[in-house]
């Protein structure tokens, strides 16, 4: 006896031909569909989307000014891809879908504006460098004076972190090597965090970030060689209008209240 | 390889081939796909690069000591995978011992990890403030995260799993049957082990090890999150690339091609003097 679940290999497969077909025709037809579910902004839904492309540092600030921007703007949906501002201002130079485009640093913007891709930027916070230990300081790290000798990390040069580390540290006449140049600064923080480093030289949003699980430790004069944020709308942008309000929300009243509590100092 | 004349001894054995039928297309079709898939970003990136930037690259000597590192480190791993996967593949191969699926299954988890995991995961184990890290540091001052030693530790960590699986391969692909012959005849274990069972698997030991040099040499994941980079100590071609990019695109396309460059040249040579398999 032959039960439906027990046929030969050879039947099964001329019977299965044609639905086969059926079935592949079938999920053929369902991509778009699929795709229109990812992407998340198919006509249907009536909410105007707003892509923020920002620098890794900016997540925090940027995510909690994003829940207040669509509060205030019924019926848009704010989007962020946070990352590196160079892959994101190359991203954006290359075409890719955003609004927005907030950099870390002036290099960074300069990608996306000279390829025609950004509008003229706005400065519209800044950085400062910090020392950050673990919470117990382990070095009695005091100053930068106290980093010789000791296990210590700062970004690479190629990283706009690590640029800035360089010239506060030329600035001081300090010539300590640290153990590693860290591809950026959130890596840079990881190592101090993680115990694997007595120090790390990062921005004051950073450390902020990190609460309870570091020490901070102001670096005398590094405030002259602040990092500045510069924001742009993007040429690409779906809703221009609604670029320019976001950028318009980031550099005022709210933004800046939001911006300071996170750790960045005004321009 | 093509034979003009009707003397040419391959001759018969082609058309035993040929008389199989032509490849069919279903066949032939995915498998043009799949080396255009891998060869088309590399001829393209060749064609992106600057001839002007990859001169400049080429003789900076941050590129020299990059290379100089990843080439020592990828062979230091190498050393070591051969020194403890041999004898770990060989018991896999040859060895009927309990658990002994489990520990393979074990060996080959690294394989499926992230990178960055593996870092990550070295770092609990080695680390400054790792379970054994911190011991080791306390008893003897030193520890493994940015020197040279984490570089070589975090790619034997991530080439051995490919080093065991491969050599198991091969030490079962060579059959354990003059193994047996040679105990008949009154040989102890790590006599045959030494010159039967080697010999007889040498080819797929040497592909095995030039695998787990090549892995080795393009990590870079698990060796940036556990070490760091510096130059000339924890910086490897692949941190470089890596870091690079950040700034100067040209620079990474002329970087790259010089990787690539040399990665398939060490392995055309490699293969020209280790990898004549039959």
């Amino acid at each position: 006896m032959n039960r439906p679940g027990k046929e030969g290999p050879a039947s099964r497969a001329r019977r299965s031909a044609a639905p086969r077909v059926r079935r592949v025709a079938a999920g053929l037809a369902a991509v778009p569909l699929v795709a229109a579910v990812l992407t998340g902004c198919g006509p249907a839904r009536g909410e105007d989307t707003l892509q923020v492309l920002a620098a890794a540092s900016l997540t925090d600030a940027f995510t909690e000014l994003g829940d207040r921007f669509e509060a205030a703007h019924d019926g848009t949906d704010v989007q962020f891809s946070f990352g590196s501002s160079t892959d994101l201002a190359e991203q954006a130079a290359d075409g890719a879908p955003g609004s927005v485009l907030a950099t870390a640093d002036e290099d960074a913007m300069t990608i996306a504006t000279d390829a025609g891709a950004a509008a003229a930027p706005t400065v519209f916070a800044t950085n400062t460098l910090v020392i950050v230990t673990p919470r117990d300081n382990p070095a009695g790290i005091g100053s930068l004076r106290d980093l010789a000798g000791t296990t210590w990390v700062r970004c690479a040069d190629q990283a706009p972190c690590g640029r800035v580390a360089r010239t506060v540290l030329q600035d001081a006449g300090i010539s300590a090597t640290p153990a590693s140049l860290e591809e950026d600064v959130r890596a840079t923080l990881d190592k101090v965090v993680s115990g694997e480093a007595d120090a790390a030289l990062v921005y004051a949003t950073d450390a902020a970030s990190a609460g309870d699980a570091v020490t901070t430790v102001d670096i005398p004069g590094a405030e002259r060689e602040q990092n500045s944020y510069l924001i742009a709308a993007l040429a690409g942008a779906n809703d221009p209008e609604l670029a320019r309000a976001w950028t318009d929300f980031v550099t005022g009243p709210e933004g800046e209240a939001v911006l300071t509590a996170a750790g960045f100092s005004r321009p | 390889m093509t034979g003009a004349t009707a003397h040419d001894v391959p001759r018969p054995r082609r058309r035993a081939r040929d008389s199989l039928g032509r490849p069919p297309l279903v066949l032939l079709l995915p498998a043009v796909v799949a080396v255009l898939l891998l060869v088309s970003p590399l001829v393209t990136m060749v064609v992106a690069t600057d001839p002007s930037s990859l001169a400049a690259a080429a003789g900076s000597p941050a590129v020299a000591d990059a290379l100089w590192l990843s080439f020592i480190t990828s062979t230091a791993a190498t050393v070591i995978c051969l020194v403890l996967g041999l004898p770990l593949a060989w018991m896999l191969a040859r060895v009927d011992f309990p658990g002994r699926r489990l520990v393979r299954s074990l060996v080959i988890v690294p394989m499926v990890l992230p990178p960055v995991v593996a870092g990550i995961a070295l770092r609990t184990a080695f680390g400054r403030s790792g379970l054994l890290g911190e011991p080791l540091l306390a008893t003897t001052g030193f520890a493994f995260p940015y020197t040279t030693w984490g570089v070589v530790l975090a790619h034997v960590f991530v080439a051995l799993p490919f080093v065991v699986i491969s050599m198991e391969g091969g030490l079962r692909a060579a059959g354990s049957g003059y193994d047996a012959a040679a105990a008949t005849l009154g040989a102890s274990r790590w006599l045959t082990f030494r010159r039967v069972t080697v010999p007889l698997a040498l080819p797929g030991i040497a592909a095995a090890l030039v695998l787990g040099w090549a892995r080795s040499l393009g990590e870079f994941g698990a060796t940036i999150t556990f070490n760091g980079n510096y130059p000339g100590i924890t910086q490897t071609m692949p941190t470089l690339i890596y870091v690079e990019r950040q700034s100067d695109t040209d620079a990474v396309l002329a970087l790259s091609l010089i990787m690539l460059a040399v990665s398939v040249g060490v392995l055309v040579a490699l293969r020209d003097r280790w990898l004549v398999t039959a």
